[in-house]
């Protein structure tokens, strides 16, 4: 099979998005979010494994899959709401099949695997007709790795072959814990040990990224189940803002790996063979600006929910109990507003 | 210069954790630390700080990143003698390990017959008020009250955090040590030759301040919220009693209806949702032991019975000084 990615549009998005994660940081700085994850280097493993996606496809992301949000076409200010408190979730999971974050650490594997079991039950598999067959991208890190739960996800996606791919972005690190502390083997070896494949790829290569998701959703969809993709790469920014990464790893290792950054690999190889320019790079910077200032003003602006907010959204129907807890709480924040009497 | 010695520092509650950590694991061999990034890093709130470089890597080990592991396998060392003291590294995460806790860690001395003991202590940071994202502020106490077999203990200070966790790591019991993080920087004297808390302590509630008007029973880092409304209803010449409940499990109500039999009148607060939360079972226990010395009904102020809000709500959301004088406002009323 041939992989399909336009490298001119792949760099597009590896600058677009690693926009997104430096603003939003500035953003956390201004005391206008409260955290952001970072995804610095590890654009190359997510726009890889984004742009190999079909729009009926379905993503369960972590919380740090930023620009496989942007190549799915989620609407990058809305990233923002959870880490800025305005939200819980901040998009809707239905419209284009891009779930909610998850932060608790290996949870949505298994939900992968149950959407996974619908789409089968639904018929979506295996059809031939690629308007109709679907799959599951499910992002995990390496640290994910460990939870049980992950382990359970990997058992019932292959005990019931199930369309779902693993994308793993071994970052080298879980917070502090380096991947030896997690793995003695690479993590792709794992999936053999569950019954299916696993593959190991250059986190930093974007085409490498996308040729192996693309192969391994296209597997899935026809019905060949799953598949652990290990992207090696490397979280270059601390944990979150709130992360002191000084403090279990060396400024050299990080050097190590900026130069191998995914966006400046790619940038020299594509002016090198002529196929950008200049003239390319300008337009992309200018597109940058205009998404930069977008998500500066886009942000301020997100709204703050109603003081209700969470009472509506508790239950489907409101109980009375919950009800008279809603008056009475609505009554206390008018009151404050009002000042003291 | 004195050449006296004192024990007695301002330290923060994180810090006083850190040194009660650090006393035990050098009392007792048999001590040891696992979770997640408590090594070089010291815990992501630096509870841990500087422990591993002291003990070593094999009394303060940074886990794999998985929290049934973190608590299956502290029940494992239990058994072979050892007493783990675990790291769940945020609230909302304990989760995944609620089947080795439920099923396991809390039923096994009574399988057993009373042969096994698991004196395994499980530390969370607990409740919110400090604008964090989801599942970062988190009061699941309740959860574990329901559960016999454990014990759930909450320090409001930075003493209490350092005597308690000395006593909980000596406890023969399994304990959930739930550790306010709103409390985490704040300071208070620590003295550190108290030692730890006996037993008995452990079990019983402490009056934060006296009072004859109202008995406010709260504990974690409500306490001090609680003291400060007492300090405004004082200024109106209203004495409020505090009782800072201290352990959730068991819960020591004889303390507070002790003190309700002369007030007539109690307000319960915590961060927790009110629907099955502590505050029910308390009050329970207080109508039935003093229904005739009431003077009002028990009120309780609470987090509602939704999730925990985004944080730009959680101002509101969270019982505070405002809803709490309210409430005790309402119960003077009657
Ligand atoms: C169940 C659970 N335990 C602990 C945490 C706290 N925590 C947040 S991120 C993280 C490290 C995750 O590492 P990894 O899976 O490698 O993903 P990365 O952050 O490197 O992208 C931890 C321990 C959590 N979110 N969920």
């Amino acid at each position: 099979m041939e992989p399909t990615l336009d490298l001119r549009a792949a760099l597009r998005d590896m600058i677009l998005a690693r926009r997104v994660d430096t603003e939003a940081i500035a953003l956390q700085r201004q005391g206008e979010l409260g955290l952001w994850p970072s995804m610095l280097g590890q654009e190359g493993a997510q726009v890889g494994a984004g742009s190999a996606l079909r729009p009926r496809d379905v993503v369960f992301p972590t919380y740090r899959e930023h620009a496989v949000a942007w190549c799915f076409g989620v609407d990058p200010v809305q990233l923002l709401g959870l880490f800025r408190g305005t939200t819980m979730g901040g998009w809707d999971p239905a419209e284009r099949g891009f779930q909610l974050y998850t932060l608790v650490i290996g949870a949505q594997t298994l939900h992968a695997v149950g959407y996974a079991m619908g789409i089968v039950r639904d018929g979506d598999v295996g059809t031939g007709d690629p308007d109709r067959d679907r799959a599951v991208l499910v992002f995990l890190g390496d640290g994910a790795l460990s939870e049980g739960e992950t382990n359970e996800a990997f058992v019932w996606a292959a005990a019931q072959n199930l369309p779902v791919v693993f994308f793993c972005q071994n970052n080298q690190w879980a917070i502090s814990a380096p991947f030896s502390v997690q793995s003695r083997v690479p993590a792709a070896q794992r999936a053999s040990g569950f019954g299916f494949p696993g593959v190991q790829v250059d986190g930093n290569d974007v085409a490498a990224c996308h040729a192996a998701t693309e192969q391994a959703l296209a597997q899935a969809r026809a019905g060949g189940g799953p598949t652990l993709i290990e992207a090696v790469t490397y979280r270059r920014n601390p944990h979150t803002t709130s992360d002191d990464d000084l403090r279990y790893r060396d400024a050299a290792e990080n050097d190590h790996w900026r130069d191998l950054d995914p966006v400046d690999r790619l940038r020299t190889a594509l002016l090198a063979s002529g196929e950008i320019d200049d003239a390319f790079l300008a337009d992309v910077a200018a597109e940058e600006q205009e998404l930069a200032e977008r998500l500066r003003t886009g942000c301020r602006a997100l709204p703050v929910p109603a003081h209700d907010d969470p009472f509506l959204h508790t239950l489907h129907t409101m109980t009375p109990e919950l009800a008279r807890q809603r008056e009475e709480h609505l009554a206390f924040v008018a009151a404050g507003e009002e000042g003291p009497a | 210069m004195s050449t006296t010695t004192t024990t007695t520092s301002m330290t923060a509650m994180a810090h006083a954790l850190n040194q009660a950590l650090r006393d035990e694991l050098d009392t007792d061999a048999k001590v040891l630390l696992v979770g997640e990034d408590i090594g070089e890093l010291g815990g992501v709130f630096r509870v841990t700080d500087g422990l591993a470089k002291d003990f070593g890597p094999t009394r303060v080990v940074t886990s794999p990143l998985g929290e049934a592991g973190i608590v299956g396998s502290a029940i494992g060392l239990a058994m072979a003698g050892y007493r783990p003291v675990v790291e769940i590294q945020f609230d909302g995460f304990v989760f995944p390990a609620m089947n080795q806790i439920v099923t396991q860690l809390a039923k096994y001395r009574h399988r057993s017959e009373g042969r096994v003991s698991l004196p395994v202590v499980v530390r969370i940071p607990v409740g919110g008020g400090i604008g964090a994202i989801e599942h970062h502020s988190e009061s699941p106490e309740a959860y574990f009250a329901h559960t016999p077999g454990l014990r759930v203990v909450c320090p409001s200070t930075p003493q209490e955090a350092y005597t308690l966790m000395r006593a909980a790591i000596r406890c023969e019991d399994p304990v959930i040590f739930l550790e306010p993080k709103k409390a985490y920087w704040s300071k208070g004297p620590v003295d550190r030759a108290a030692g730890a808390a006996s037993r008995e302590q452990l079990d019983r509630a402490r009056v934060a301040r006296e009072g004859d008007a109202l008995t406010i029973a709260t504990y974690g880092a409500l306490t001090a919220t609680a003291l400060k409304a007492a300090d405004e209803l004082a200024a109106e010449g209203t004495e409020v009693e505090v009782i800072d409940l201290r352990t959730i499990a068991p819960l020591d109500h004889e303390t507070v209806v002790a003190s309700v039999r002369r007030t007539g009148r109690l307000v319960i607060a915590h961060e927790a949702s009110q629907s099955g939360g502590i505050g029910g079972e308390l009050a329970a226990r207080v109508q039935r032991d003093a229904f005739f010395e009431l003077e009002a009904p028990v009120l309780r102020v609470t987090g509602y019975d939704t999730p925990y809000p985004a944080s730009r709500l959680e101002e509101e959301w969270l019982p505070g000084l405002d809803r709490l004088l309210d409430a005790c406002d309402a119960s003077l009323a009657y």
